[in-house]
C-alpha cells in the first residue's frame, strides 16, 4: 500500500542519490584528510540509509489517499502570489508589488469586497513600508518613479 | 555568590535603562500577540522581527527577541484556555484542562494560574540560568573541536530522540537540514558547493529564510483554507482570582514544572514543547485524582504552563555558555547576536559582562511586565483573534517577505523561504517534523568544521573522538539514545514520545 512514509522515504532516497551525483565535481579528499565533497557525500549516504529505513518501516503509516488535500488549491494560489512577490519586488518596488499581491489575495482569492480589499492592501503595503523603511531603517526596494 | 550579586547589580543597571525597558516591553507585547495568534509561533515571530533589531544595540536586540520568546509562552496559554486552540505548540497540554476549567466558568482562574505559574517558573529559572551559565562557560573553555563535534552530534540525536513520532524520520530530517547547510562556500577549501552559479548562495542558505519558510509560510499554506475559529470565552476581571483550593492544588505542580522545565530546557530539542508534555504526564501520574485530568484539573494547567516557561530560560544556558543552540529558537537568537558582532560562547560572560548580565536582569523585569500585561489585558489580546483569517494570513505573508528580504536585501532569500514553505507544507502533510531541519541547517557548518579540525589535530585518527574523556562521554550518551530507541522499537510499545502526536490530536486522552 502507498503510505505517507513510503512516499517520504522514496523522496529522501532520490534526494540522496541526487546529492551524490552533484557532489562528483567536488574533491572527496581522503578518509584521514577530508575534502569539500567528503561531508556532503557522507551525509547523502546517511540520508540514503535513513530514507530506505523510513520506506521499509513505513508499511503501517497513514495511507496517502487518507491525507486531506482540501486546502491544496488554496495553498497553490498563495504560493503563486508569493512567487509574483519575488519576481516583482525589485522590479516594481516593495509598495506596488505588495499592494497588488494583497489585493489579489483578499479580493480575488478570499472574495472580500473590492473596497475592503483595496483599503486593506493600500494601508498594509504603504503602512508597512513606512514602519520598516522609514522608521526602522530597513531598506526596502523602490520601483518606478521612486514608489 | 557575592560576585554573582555584584554582576547582577551591573545587569540591573543596564536592564533598567529606559531604552532597554522599552525594548523589553515591545518584545513582551509582540511575543504575547505572537503567542495568541494560532500558527505564528515564537520561532516565526522572532525570525520575522529579526530585521527590525538590526538598527539596535546588541543588548537591546537580544532583550527584545528574548521578550518575544517568553512572551509567546505566556500568550499561548490564553487561546488554549479560552478557545481550545493552542497559540503555539507548547500550549497544547494547557488546552485540555484549561479549556475544561473555562467551560466550568473558571476561565479567569485558569488564566491567573497559568500567568502566575509562568511568572514563578520564569523568575526561578532565570536565577538558575544566572547561577549555572558562568560555571558551565568556564568548563566549556576545555572544549576543543572534538568535544564540540561530539556535543553538536549529541544535540541532533537528542532532538531526534525527543521529537514526537519516529526517531528515524526525525534523524532523516536532521540530515536533510545538515545537507541544506552544505550549500555555499566550503570554509576550509573555498570551494563553491551546490550554488549553481548563484552568487548569493555563496554564504549558504540563511537561517531566517529556512525558519520563516518552514514555520511561517508552511503554516499559512496549511491553514489558509480552513474555517473560522470557534467562539471565544471572555472572562471578567473580577473572576481572575483563583479560589483557596485552586491555589493549594497549583503550588506543587508549579514547583515541579519549574524544575522539570529548566532541566529539559538545557537538553537540545524542542524543549518547551517536551517540557509541557512531560510535566502534564508527571502531574497526572502523581495526582491522587487522575480521573480529574481532562475535566478541568488545576494541576493540568499549572504544571505544563510553568514547565514551558522554565524551559525557555533553560534553553539559554547552552546558547550563552557554550555558543551552541539547543533548538531552532535559540539558534535564530544566536544568529541575531552574530549579526551584531557578538559571539556567544565561553568568553561572552568575561568579555561582554554588560550584555550577559543585562540580558539576565532584563528577564526578571520582562517576567514582571508579562504578569502585569497578561492578566488585566487578556481581553485586548484575545481581540486579535477576531481579525478574520482572510485578512490575517496575507499580513503574515507580508511580514514573512519583509523579514526575509531585510536580512541581506536579497530576493534570493525570499525565493528560498518560498521553496522552504512549499517543502514544509508537503512534509507536514506526510507527517514529517520540520524542526530538526532548521537545527541541522544551522549546525552543519559547525559540525563539519569541528570534524575536519579534529582530524587535522589528530593526523587523521578518528580515535580522537573517543579517546578524549569529554567527547567520549558525550558520544556514549548519543549511542545510548540510539540503543534506547532501538530497544523501544523492538518491544513495539508506544513510549511517551510516540504519544505526543496522539495527545495533540486528542486521541489519547
Amino acid at each position: 500500500m502507498l503510505t505517507t512514509d513510503r512516499i517520504g522515504g522514496s523522496a529522501l532516497c532520490l534526494l540522496a542519490l541526487f546529492v551524490m551525483w552533484e557532489s562528483r565535481a567536488l574533491p572527496l579528499g581522503t578518509w584521514r584528510q577530508p575534502g569539500p565533497g567528503y561531508f556532503p557525500v557522507l551525509l547523502a549516504a546517511l540520508l540514503l540509509i535513513l530514507g530506505a529505513l523510513v520506506w521499509a518501516m513505513g508499511g503501517g503509516a497513514a495511507p496517502v489517499a487518507g491525507v486531506g488535500w482540501g486546502e491544496a488549491r488554496h495553498a497553490l494560489v498563495i504560493l503563486a502570489v508569493s512567487a509574483f512577490i519575488c519576481l516583482g519586488l525589485e522590479r516594481l518596488g516593495y509598495r506596488l508589488t505588495m499592494l497588488s499581491a494583497l489585493l489579489v489575495l483578499v479580493w480575488l482569492v478570499e472574495r472580500k469586497s473590492l473596497l475592503a480589499a483595496a483599503v486593506f492592501a493600500f494601508a498594509l503595503s504603504f503602512g508597512s513600508y513606512y514602519l520598516f523603511d522609514t522608521l526602522l531603517r530597513v531598506a526596502l526596494p523602490r520601483g518606478p518613479f521612486g514608489i | 555568590m557575592a560576585e554573582t550579586l555584584q554582576n547582577l547589580a551591573l545587569g540591573f543597571s543596564v536592564a533598567l535603562q529606559p531604552p532597554v525597558l522599552l525594548y523589553a516591553f515591545i518584545g513582551c507585547v509582540v511575543g504575547t500577540l505572537v503567542g495568541v495568534l494560532p500558527g505564528v509561533g515564537p520561532l516565526a515571530g522572532i525570525s520575522l522581527l529579526l530585521p527590525a533589531t538590526f538598527g539596535l544595540t546588541a543588548t537591546n536586540a537580544i532583550v527584545m527577541l528574548a521578550g518575544i520568546y517568553y512572551g509567546a509562552m505566556y500568550g499561548g496559554s490564553t487561546t488554549s484556555i479560552l478557545m481550545r486552540i493552542p497559540g503555539e505548540a507548547a500550549s497544547v497540554m494547557t488546552c485540555i484542562d484549561g479549556y475544561a476549567m473555562a467551560r466550568k466558568g473558571r476561565a479567569g482562574a485558569a488564566l491567573a494560574i497559568a500567568a502566575i505559574g509562568s511568572f514563578i517558573a520564569g523568575t526561578v529559572s532565570v536565577v538558575a540560568l544566572m547561577l549555572l551559565a558562568p560555571p558551565l562557560a568556564n568548563f566549556a573553555l576545555r572544549f576543543g573541536p572534538p568535544e564540540y563535534f561530539a556535543l553538536l552530534l549529541l544535540g541532533l540525536l537528542v532532538l531526534a530522540y525527543m521529537s514526537g513520532g519516529s526517531m528515524v524520520k526525525s534523524l532523516a530530517m536532521a540530515v536533510l537540514g545538515l545537507l541544506l547547510g552544505m550549500v555555499g562556500i566550503d570554509q576550509m577549501s573555498g570551494y563553491f558547493r551546490f550554488a549553481y552559479g548563484v552568487m548569493e548562495l555563496g554564504d549558504g542558505l540563511g537561517v531566517v529564510p529556512i525558519a520563516v519558510g518552514l514555520f511561517g509560510i508552511a503554516e499559512v499554506l496549511a491553514t489558509a483554507g480552513q474555517e473560522v475559529p470557534p467562539k471565544v470565552l471572555k472572562p471578567k476581571l473580577r473572576e481572575l482570582l483563583p479560589s483557596r483550593q485552586e491555589w493549594r492544588d497549583s503550588v506543587m505542580p508549579i514547583g515541579r514544572g519549574t524544575v522539570l522545565g529548566f532541566l529539559i530546557g538545557i537538553i537540545p530539542g524542542s524543549a518547551h514543547i517536551i517540557a509541557s508534555f512531560v510535566s502534564y504526564a508527571v502531574e497526572r501520574r502523581l495526582s491522587r485524582h487522575p480521573e480529574e485530568f481532562g475535566q478541568g484539573a488545576v494541576a493540568g494547567v499549572a504544571g505544563p504552563e510553568s514547565a514551558n516557561n522554565s524551559a525557555t530560560s533553560g534553553a539559554f544556558v547552552p546558547m550563552l555558555a557554550l555558543g551552541v543552540p539547543s533548538g531552532p529558537i535559540p539558534a535564530v537568537m544566536l544568529a541575531a547576536l552574530m549579526v551584531h558582532g557578538v559571539s556567544p560562547g565561553p568568553l561572552l560572560i568575561k568579555q561582554q559582562p554588560e550584555l550577559f548580565w543585562g540580558f539576565i536582569a532584563s528577564m526578571y523585569v520582562g517576567n514582571l511586565m508579562l504578569l502585569a500585561l497578561n492578566l488585566p489585558m487578556v481581553g485586548i489580546f484575545v481581540n486579535v483573534l477576531r481579525v478574520p483569517y482572510s485578512f490575517l494570513y496575507p499580513s503574515i505573508i507580508m511580514f514573512c517577505v519583509v523579514g526575509v528580504y531585510a536580512v541581506n536585501g536579497s530576493v534570493v532569500d525570499v525565493w528560498i523561504a518560498l521553496i522552504m514553505g512549499a517543502l514544509g507544507y508537503i512534509l507536514r502533510k506526510l507527517g514529517f517534523e520540520t524542526a530538526p531541519i532548521v537545527l541541522g541547517a544551522i549546525l552543519a557548518p559547525m559540525i563539519e568544521l569541528a570534524l575536519r579540525q579534529s582530524l587535522a589535530m589528530s593526523d587523521g585518527q578518528y580515535a580522537i573522538f573517543v579517546s578524549r574523556p569529554i567527547s567520549g562521554t558525550l558520544l556514549a550518551f548519543g549511542a545510548a539514545l540510539l540503543l534506547l530507541n532501538l530497544v523501544s522499537w523492538m518491544v513495539r510499545g508506544p513510549d511517551w514520545r510516540r504519544r505526543i502526536p496522539l495527545d495533540e490530536k486528542g486521541e489519547n486522552l
